[in-house]
């Protein structure tokens, strides 16, 4: 928004374009067209044709010939006999509400404690110490595995009878009955929680490292020439300096977290605790014969995230243009 | 329309390289234990014997849900690297559309086979999967222990839950806190379908949906069943219970630590390799029944087949294979190595397997007289039908309301998928 408006502020200068101003955006664009055309097809396409779905009573395996059918997949009624009316739909499904409400708890939380950790390791890998390099290569570990391999990694941890976890604490008399992790609805979320903190905490934190390695030092000699607390350099110098590349780190780690799937296919496939949105609908388009319900569902998640994003860029006035202000 | 030419440009390429060294066949297997080792020994000997073919094994995860969501992707897309399907006996009529036609190429053969499983494989007359083996779960029981305990092997699931308590309270008390009862598949997935069919079967509450396509789910002796299910959750079998799947009830069973294991036969070999620690001391019987009318001794049908993809270039090879797979020496094979039952019915009576596998030509009864899922009655809806099923029990399982409350409302949940 803020590009936006310097943008309109500035044209009135820039009115009589000068010849190489017209020719170097001609180029620009052809140089952009490539990217735009791969867009448009990896991105794109797919994604008109999940709505164009949505609308349809496709099955898998009539895919080609569905039939429009309207707005019948998000919301219908039918009267009954007795006159009253029923309302069907992804709209009025329990399970798919439930499901939007798991995805956002999980979000809002994971996304919370990954920012809080990631800060932290950043601080930590930012200070000048001995084999730093290998430190920072080795925190990055958790993301570079395979979501897949670390959630198969995990589930076998977190198992109640064989899971070193359940061991750890009980050897540790910190717990004092085995406790099914991935089994109870009470814990499942909490399972997953753990798992995505510990697999994201190490993206958060680089990119937030990114950040700190921005903030010009002098800034830091002209704190301590002045003696302020370090707590206090942290809160007035080092947050709002960072803020920027947080800002976007969050929105990316928030994007991911909205559309989870594969962590929590692979832990706690169909407890309705963890259900997502993302797991929903697969298991309408692939599991289920409901392919144009499935459709629905992810139009609606991507309507979900479009709006929460856009909300987050309003709201937090996060500026993607570095030279913005 | 440009990207349709590009991508059936690679398409085309990908298959002319295909096409230059003989049948390239490519066979796709989720499986638990060793069945996959065991797979890639016979595909050898088929090399062995069919140079000019080559096999490549696709593994896949071995939660039949899982397998079923990507092989229904592929199918769906036409994929044509697969070539051969290992299916579960529920799939036939979701899937049939994309499979060969048997029929033609196994007239010699096929009445070898259990009719009865031939015919759960065939849908509109089309032949869409050759059964490789067929499964039917069985109870294990710990001899030793019950010989410490002077008690008798469990009729009744009153008598296994008296059985399952009293000894895992003594072998805890005498230092074993790891012990267990009773440990089943608890997990909401398509396991647990065949375990709480098996509960609610024997306890005279019907099949879910009837064969003529009733729902009947919702009776007194059908929650009386999954009540009792869930009182076993905490008592005589682990909380985590309500996560398992086959591999993990194995996995507290063969270490040892459980009375009593509810499992498909393939657990029987494993139990007895040379690296279980209970190796010769357990041994198994048919599940439990119930109490009140109808009640009976209930096990469910399982069993895996193999299906040719109507999409493979190589049909003919395809086919051979999959002929080579389930032929006499082969299942005689798996009968002894894996402990699978056969679907050939001479192989219960050959003297060799008796002696190797003694569990085989026991189980010959078991699976004729064992219960199917609905796949047939629901068709295509099959598996939203199971997928309430499982969800309803787990809920009840995890003590989120009771029985009957859960099986009223996956009554309606029925009536609206199936009804309309």
């Amino acid at each position: 928004m803020a590009v936006e408006t310097a943008g309109s502020i500035s044209l009135p200068r820039t009115k009589t374009r000068s010849e190489l101003m017209t020719q170097r955006l001609a180029a620009a664009r052809w140089f952009l067209l490539p990217m735009l055309v791969a867009l448009a097809i990896v991105a794109g396409w797919p994604l008109l044709r999940s709505i164009w779905f949505s609308f349809t009573d496709a099955k898998l395996n009539t895919l080609y010939s569905a039939e429009w059918i309207g707005f019948g997949n998000y919301l219908r009624w039918q009267t009954l006999s007795s006159g009253a009316i029923r309302w069907r739909g992804v709209l009025a499904d329990p399970d798919w509400w439930n499901a939007v409400w798991n995805t956002l708890r999980f979000a809002f939380i994971s996304v919370s404690l990954e920012a809080v950790l990631g800060m932290i390791v950043a601080l930590v890998l930012n200070a000048e110490f001995r084999g730093r390099g290998i430190v920072r290569a080795a925190i990055l570990i958790p993301w570079a595995i395979p979501t897949i391999v670390s959630a198969k990694m995990w589930s076998w941890m977190l198992n109640d009878q064989l899971g070193i976890i359940n061991d750890l604490l009980m050897k540790l008399g910190l717990i004092s009955q085995k406790i099914a992790w991935t089994a109870s609805t009470d814990t499942a979320m909490t399972a997953v929680l753990i798992v995505d903190v510990w697999k994201t905490t190490p993206f958060m934190a680089l990119l937030i490292l990114a950040g700190l390695q921005m903030i010009p030092k002098d800034v830091y000699e002209a704190a301590r020439v002045d003696g302020v607390h370090p707590v206090k350099v942290f809160f007035r110098v080092t947050l709002p300096l960072v803020r920027p590349a947080l800002m976007v780190a969050i929105i990316f780690r928030l994007l991911d977290a909205m559309r989870i799937f594969d962590l929590i296919y692979v832990l706690t496939p169909n407890s309705k605790a963890t259900k997502t949105m993302s797991v929903l609908s697969q298991e309408n388009l692939f599991q289920f014969d409901n392919f144009a319900e499935g459709s629905t569902q992810s139009t609606l998640l991507f309507v979900i995230i479009a709006v929460l994003t856009a909300l987050y860029i309003w709201l937090g006035r996060v500026n993607f243009d570095a030279e913005g202000k | 329309m440009k990207l349709k030419s590009l991508v059936l440009g690679l398409m085309a390429g990908v298959s002319l390289a295909g096409i230059a060294q003989a049948a390239d066949l490519q066979i796709v297997l989720g499986d638990t234990g060793t069945g996959l080792t065991f797979l890639q020994g016979q595909v050898e000997r088929y090399m062995a014997a069919n140079p000019e073919d080559k096999v490549t094994i696709v593994p896949m995860p071995s939660s039949t849900t899982d397998q079923f969501g990507q092989y229904r992707l592929w199918l769906a897309s036409g994929n044509a690297d697969i070539d051969i399907y290992t299916t579960d006996v529920i799939w036939a009529p979701q899937l049939a559309e994309h499979f060969t036609d048997l029929t033609e190429a196994t007239k010699d053969i096929v009445g070898d086979y259990f009719p009865a499983i031939i015919e759960s494989q065939t849908v509109d007359g089309k032949l869409v999967a050759l059964p490789s083996f067929t499964d039917a779960p069985a109870l294990y029981y710990r001899k030793d222990l019950l010989e410490k305990y002077g008690k008798a092997v469990p009729k009744t699931w009153a008598e296994l839950e008296a059985t399952a308590k009293e000894i895992q309270d003594a072998e805890r008390a005498a230092g074993n806190p790891d012990m267990w009862g009773f440990v089943w598949q608890g997990n909401a997935y398509e396991g647990l379908t065949c375990d709480a069919l098996e509960w609610v079967k024997s306890n005279g509450g019907g099949q879910i949906v009837e064969a003529d396509g009733t729902i009947s789910i919702n009776n007194a002796q059908a929650a009386a069943a999954i009540d009792r299910a869930a009182g076993w959750v905490n008592t005589i079998s682990p909380p985590g219970v309500l996560s398992y799947g086959e591999e993990e009830s194995r996995g507290v069973w063969q270490t040892g630590n459980a009375v009593f294991m509810r499992n498909w036969p393939y657990a029987y070999g494993l139990g007895n390799g040379s690296d279980s620690a209970i190796a010769g001391k357990f041994d198994v019987t048919t599940l439990p029944m119930g109490d009140g009318a109808d009640a009976r001794s209930a096990a469910t049908l399982g069993g895996w087949n193999l299906a040719v993809s109507k999409y493979s270039p190589d049909q003919e090879a395809a086919i051979r294979l999959v002929k080579f797979l389930s032929s006499p020496e082969e299942q005689k094979r798996r009968a002894i190595e894996q402990t699978n039952l056969p679907t050939l019915m001479a192989t219960y009576d050959d003297p060799e397997v008796a002696e190797k596998a003694p569990i085989i030509p026991l189980w010959k009864e078991v699976f004729q007289n064992a219960v199917p899922r609905p796949s047939a009655p629901t068709g295509t809806k099959y598996n939203e039908v199971s997928s309430l099923f499982w969800s309803a029990v787990h809920e009840t399982l995890s003590g989120n309301g009771s029985a009957a409350e859960n099986l009223e409302a996956l009554e309606a949940d029925l009536q609206d998928l199936l009804g309309s």
